[in-house]
């Protein structure tokens, strides 16, 4: 029964329309929270929707220029060292919140992006240079620079351990 | 390049969107609540001084929390001005930012609920590695 609903209607609505109950419950007991929580809703909303547009644009730029065979050549199986810079400089570079990106990589995915290299763009977010200057001086100059030293680093091994993970024929998790 | 090309990617792009922007739409949602329920003070309360607790603590009030980085690197700087340990702190960073529980259900429908929980469980993992060595690093320095 549940799987002919999420079929019809798709498991983001799905989603969505639970969170939403759960607004409306919470609306319902402490209205002042919801409303605090509706705010802020519309003030992360509107700071995302360039991000939004700039992704839409990237989907539709990938989708009239990549092909499988262009995929596999950068970020497929076949991309060896090029695929690990790739997707380490994509994920540095890249802006706004990570599930702004899931849509993107999940349509690299199945054009066959790596899927050790999705897990190494998503880290390497958390590596953001116009913020560097703040966490500077937060945390000063030599911890941030071991610090994303070593989030670089491991955003390899994280890809790695993600993949043999992934291989495994019975499912670990 | 034709113009029906133009036309097919974009309805592909625009029909992939329709399937994802619920699930972003919840996710806003649910960052949102996060954010106005969990007070700043709430994270202050958590550390014990526990040199093996207190990173591990980091590391999962982190992982829950959700918001853009600078408001980590400001609660992360209050810790440090209270005396919560820096390894417990850069656990704390580590995990906002490359942990996402909240997000966890949009990552599970877009890429895969294994790859979504994998990914989540081993940089979780390695946030506390990278935490660790950091300190152990800045120790000779």
């Amino acid at each position: 029964m549940t799987n002919r609903i999420s079929e019809k209607i798709g498991g983001g609505w799905i989603f969505f329309i639970i969170v939403a109950i759960f607004y409306l419950i919470l609306l319902s007991f402490n209205f002042p929270l919801g409303k605090d929580a509706f705010i802020k809703f519309f003030e992360l909303l509107q700071k995302i929707i360039p991000v939004f547009i700039l992704v839409f644009i990237f989907i539709f730029i990938s989708n009239l220029f990549l092909d499988a065979k262009k995929i596999a050549k950068f970020i497929g199986e076949s991309a060896g060292i090029k695929g690990w810079f790739v997707s380490i400089a994509a994920g540095i570079l890249s802006m706004g919140p990570i599930y702004m990106w899931y849509p993107l990589l999940a349509d690299l995915k199945e054009k066959g992006m790596k899927e050790s290299f999705i897990a190494v763009f998503l880290y390497n977010r958390a590596i953001k240079i116009p913020l560097l200057p703040l966490m500077i001086y937060y945390f000063g100059l030599t911890f941030v620079i071991i610090l994303t030293f070593y989030m670089i680093l491991f955003s390899i091994i994280n890809g790695l351990l993600v993949d043999k993970l992934l291989k495994f024929k019975k499912p670990i998790i | 390049m034709t113009q029906s090309i133009l036309k097919e990617s974009l309805i592909k792009t625009l029909n992939g969107f329709k399937q994802v922007l619920p699930i972003i739409l919840g996710v806003i949602m649910l960052v949102s609540l996060s954010i106005v329920t969990i007070p700043k003070s709430f994270y202050e309360s958590i550390f014990t001084g526990n040199k093996i607790i207190d990173p591990l603590l980091g590391a999962i009030f982190g992982s829950i929390a959700a918001g853009n980085p600078i408001t980590s690197y400001i609660i992360g700087g209050e810790f440090l001005k209270q005396g919560v340990s820096l390894i417990s702190v850069t656990a704390f960073i580590l995990t906002w930012v490359s942990v996402g529980l909240i997000q966890l259900p949009a990552e599970s429908l877009m890429l895969g609920k294994r790859f979504a929980i994998t990914r989540n469980v081993v940089s979780f993992l390695t946030a506390l590695v990278i935490a660790i060595l950091t300190i152990f690093t800045l120790s000779f320095l």
